[in-house]
């Protein structure tokens, strides 16, 4: 057993917190920066310039690239000899995403009542936190603070499996169509295929913290990934919903096994601030 | 080519401006999102006062993030308009001239836009710390207790913006 202090934990939240708001990374810019130069008409070409810039200036001065520094989606992966000492563990991730949202300037989106109240939090908690035990002694903790323009434009369905593989098409491109320009493109796009309802979800968010561009494993699935990409960039909804070859930068695809009368998918939609940070200890 | 254009708006140039224009905005605006877009409403269902006077004014629907020390305010883009749809109409049958948001509006709001004469402006969503640079001061109005959503009177120099739906209903999105 390896002993671990979740003081760690929150220090390290905090950390990802920060990085992951005021820094898009090189990946997801470089995509950026060679979609606007493949990008054929001209409004769009100067909103990807702008949103480079955005990007570089709150890089720069270190500040969030995007108002709504969102609600704090936290992955953990814990190993199970692993031994958490102090504080309890969700506390802990909470008490980093208080000191991030406060000590980083980072925006208070978060309210405590969804339907009567609507209270804020005023330090962004609770956050959402989703909780693996895995095999070992480490520590992998993802953080995705997600905004949610793109969040609302997200949906669900079960499918039925005669529905099949065109089915599954047909619905990624269709929500896509309905969220327009609404969720910030050019998007990311996150799917979740198979499991249970909340199963399914879970993995198109999960998709959404995939490195950009980085393909599934599975070929079939890869390829279901690049052709989607290619579909989705013929819409001619573009940067900012002005027209264009670029809706969306990226696809990510994951799937779990299902019941033999179900082909649930999910369809979580990320804006073009593609914000996620790891660590493993 | 952009148009450079000085806040508050009149019947005059909005008649002259058409979807797909890029502006640059100079004047005050209103910052106003979902929860301030309720209480204002609430007001004039109520037969109330508005806390400021709206007629031929601009709304941007935004929720700042906090300003860093020495800066005017954090970082603030367009959050997705449709949003504040349900409570539009009454705004703009009050005076409200101009929008700036970004994403698609009701057919409701559209009518209403052709009706009262507005006009909304898009911005780019998720350049908000670009836009920030144009945003020169900002003062707090009403709802403070709402925080980020308090409504609050910004100054701005050079706010760049597209018209997005123009007062004749045409819109940028329609393809």
């Amino acid at each position: 057993m390896r002993s671990v202090d979740t003081n760690l934990i929150t220090e390290n939240i905090k950390m990802l917190l920060l990085n992951a708001s005021y820094n898009i990374g090189d990946k997801t810019l470089n995509i950026l920066k060679e979609s606007c130069e493949n990008e054929n008409n001209q409004v769009s070409k100067s909103v990807l310039q702008q949103i480079i810039k955005n990007d570089e200036i709150a890089f720069n001065e270190q500040i969030p690239m995007c108002q709504d520094t969102g609600m704090a989606v936290i992955f953990l992966e814990i190993g199970q000899d692993v031994n958490l000492t102090g504080k309890n563990l969700n506390d802990a991730v909470n008490e980093g995403v208080r000191q991030a949202y406060d000590e980083g300037y980072l925006r208070k989106s978060v309210v405590d009542d969804p339907l009567f109240d609507r209270k804020n939090t005023k330090d962004n908690t609770p956050a959402i936190i989703h909780t693996e035990i895995v095999s070992g002694d480490k520590i992998k903790i993802t953080v995705a603070p997600k905004g949610f323009g793109s969040e609302n434009m997200s949906a669900i369905k079960m499918l039925k499996p005669s529905d099949g593989v065109e089915g599954v098409k047909n619905f990624i491109l269709d929500t896509v169509k309905n969220a327009g320009p609404n969720p910030c493109p050019p998007i990311v796009v996150g799917v979740g295929i198979g499991g249970t309802f909340e199963k399914c979800a879970y993995l198109a968010k999960k998709a959404l913290s995939r490195e950009i561009k980085e393909h599934n494993k599975s070929e079939k699935y890869a390829e279901l990934e690049k052709e989607m990409l290619d579909e989705i960039n013929k819409l001619n909804i573009g940067p900012a919903g002005f027209g264009g070859n670029t809706t969306a930068l990226s696809v990510h695809i994951e799937y779990f096994p299902t019941h033999i009368a179900g082909l649930p998918v999910a369809v979580n939609i990320c804006c073009h601030a593609y914000r996620h940070d790891s660590i493993i200890f | 080519m952009e148009i450079k254009l000085s806040l508050p708006l009149n019947d005059e140039v909005i008649e002259k401006l058409h979807a797909g224009d890029n502006v640059l905005l100079t004047g005050y605006i209103y910052t106003g999102r979902d929860a301030a877009h309720k209480r204002l409403c609430e007001l004039l269902i109520n037969g109330e006062d508005l806390p400021f006077d709206i007629q031929n004014e601009t709304i941007y629907y935004v929720g700042p993030a906090p300003a860093k020390p020495n800066y005017v305010i954090g970082p603030a883009g367009p959050t997705t308009s449709y949003r504040m749809d349900a409570y539009t109409l009454p705004l703009l049958k009050k005076g409200l001239k101009g929008m700036i948001g970004k994403g698609l509006r009701s057919k409701e709001v559209i009518e209403g836009m052709k009706l009262y004469k507005a006009v909304y402006f898009g911005a780019i969503g998720g350049a908000a710390a670009l836009i920030s640079k144009s945003i020169k001061s900002k003062e707090i109005i009403c709802y403070e207790d709402l925080g980020t959503e308090a409504v609050q009177k910004l100054y701005v120099e050079d706010f760049p913006a597209i018209v997005v739906i123009d007062s004749y209903g045409k819109s940028l999105y329609d393809r």
